[in-house]
């Protein structure tokens, strides 16, 4: 138990100090998990709308593929990514190994199948709600797909935080990936990695607060745009 | 909408800026993790990113796939402690040259209440063969580490089938050498450490050293450039540099004025 206390005061001495070193990784991470998620969405959101109204052969099976895919093994998407970006791998010539974008690669593709199986699911249920009146309005189906979107927006960010949540506290793919180079690919998951294999328990868990902490702020700005909208909507 | 717009502004600036940064020079080190857990490569790395304005990312694993890795093409240069590996390694063609870097020992550590009664053992082959007589549990690295060759090559000497003891007595973790140390403290287990990692390590409890001295703990650690030849993108020159500081006058010197608290945890013994 006396590690708990331990760990709380240092941690809030390391936020209090604003020791350099600490920000820079929290900048990194932030960074990383961030436009994982843009990308993640880029890819998921259209997938998962094209899952919920498209009508075509093999919807099912797909949408079975994506959902498992949410079950996919941080580790085994890290091996994959490494094997892709090695240099003995077809995309070796680039030379992303052990770099931040090879952390954004991995991550990407870990929360792309739960954005797209979550999106999947929201826009289902505005398309059930909303159905008869776009027929009685004539809409396009471009014009449907923008009107779902628009109605489903704040579910959808739902989706996308739980992505951010899956991508920010990942360790296994970013430390195959990233190498966790100091100063350079070493995010808040593979500094409480390396700290716990020292035995620094308590700044591991120091760092483990923090991390939480940045989650609840990110959760905290995501529910303050979305209350803002609601009444501005409403107003 | 905007929110959308910078997300992606932003997005494509990183990307950018990763990408920009992969044009300054640098090389890869594949190194295990004792040299980096002590601290000797935060220490001694500077001093030579001073002198050749070559900057050193190190990725440290354990030795096994320090060499696999490097294999890939994926490192310039390997500081590992695994000789046998390390001269295979250059014999198939991976490595240009192997050369001795420093050296320090391995102990076995252990509950002080030491139930197999081997503390001050001069012979570390025979307290393993009392562990194993006594069934006293014995947590194993198991991940083909330079830390776990070492183990096994000990081992091997005794009479002892620790693969059917596997599981009992004889846990294999897997994993590094920091996690098999929190493990075997909370499990109160015996097990091979590197000193280096052992005197860094903060969470001892009651895990003691018992076992040191045997010139079968001898633990060297050498240096080897990755060939070319075999992978183009590896930077023969900048791993050529490296390699001659850190096995010249002043990387010998750097790592044996490499202290904490007093204690020197590597002894530098390059031949040149």
């Amino acid at each position: 138990m006396q590690n708990f206390a331990e760990s709380f005061w240092s941690s809030l001495t390391l936020i209090v100090t604003g020791d350099s070193e600490l920000w820079s990784i929290v900048i990194l991470s932030l960074q990383v998990s961030l436009t994982a998620v843009v990308l993640a969405a880029v890819i998921g959101v259209p997938t998962g709308a094209l899952l919920a109204v498209g009508k075509f052969r093999g919807r099912q099976a797909i949408t079975i593929f994506v959902n498992s895919l949410m079950g996919l093994p941080p580790v085994v998407v890290g091996l994959c990514v490494y094997l892709i970006l090695s240099s003995s791998g077809p995309l070796g010539v680039l030379d992303l190994l052990y770099t931040p974008t090879a952390m954004i690669i991995a991550q990407t593709i870990l929360i792309a199948p739960i954005i797209a199986a979550l999106s999947r699911e929201t826009i289902l249920a505005v398309h059930e709600e909303y159905q008869d009146q776009f027929t009685s309005l004539c809409l396009s189906n471009w014009q449907r797909l923008k009107a779902l979107l628009w109605e489903a927006r704040f579910s959808l960010l739902t989706a996308l935080l739980a992505g951010f949540g899956r991508a920010i506290a990942e360790v296994g793919a970013v430390m195959i990936v990233g190498g966790n180079i100091n100063h350079l690919t070493r995010v808040m998951t593979t500094s409480i990695a390396l700290e716990t294999s020292k035995g620094n328990l308590s700044l591991a868990l120091a760092l483990g607060t923090i991390l939480v902490l940045i989650a609840i702020l990110v959760n905290a700005a995501v529910a303050m745009v979305g209350m803002r909208r609601h009444e501005a909507m409403h107003v | 909408m905007t929110l959308t717009k910078k997300f992606a502004f932003s997005t494509l600036f990183f990307l950018i800026l990763t990408s920009a940064a992969v044009g300054s020079e640098y090389i890869i080190i594949q190194s295990t993790t004792s040299t980096q857990n002590s601290g000797l490569l935060s220490a001694i790395l500077p001093k030579f990113e001073a002198i050749s304005g070559i900057k050193a990312r190190v990725v440290a694993v354990g030795t096994g796939q320090a060499l696999r890795n490097a294999k890939n093409g994926d490192g310039d240069v390997l500081l590992v402690h695994a000789r046998a590996a390390e001269e295979a390694f250059v014999s198939d063609g991976w490595g240009v040259q192997r050369f001795d870097v420093m050296y320090n020992d391995f102990v076995i550590v252990g509950p002080s209440e030491d139930p197999a009664e081997i503390l001050d053992m001069e012979n570390a082959t025979k307290a393993l063969s009392l562990i194993a007589l006594e069934e006293a549990l014995f947590v194993s690295r198991g991940d083909d580490s330079g830390t776990h060759k070492a183990e096994k090559r000990l081992w091997s000497k005794t009479l002892v089938d620790t693969v059917s003891a596997s599981g009992t007595w004889y846990r294999e973790t897997g994993s590094g050498m920091g996690a098999t140390l929190n493990m075997a403290a909370s499990m109160e287990a015996y097990t091979l450490t590197d000193r280096a990692s052992w005197l860094s390590f903060a969470n001892k409890r009651n895990l003691v050293v018992l076992v040191q001295g045997d010139i079968r703990l001898f633990n060297q650690y050498g240096v080897i450039a990755v060939n070319a030849d075999k992978h183009p993108n590896i930077d023969a020159d900048g791993a050529k540099a490296f390699i001659n500081w850190l096995i010249g006058p002043e990387g010998q010197l750097a790592i044996s004025n490499f202290r904490p608290n007093n204690t020197q945890l590597f002894f530098p013994n390059a031949k040149r």
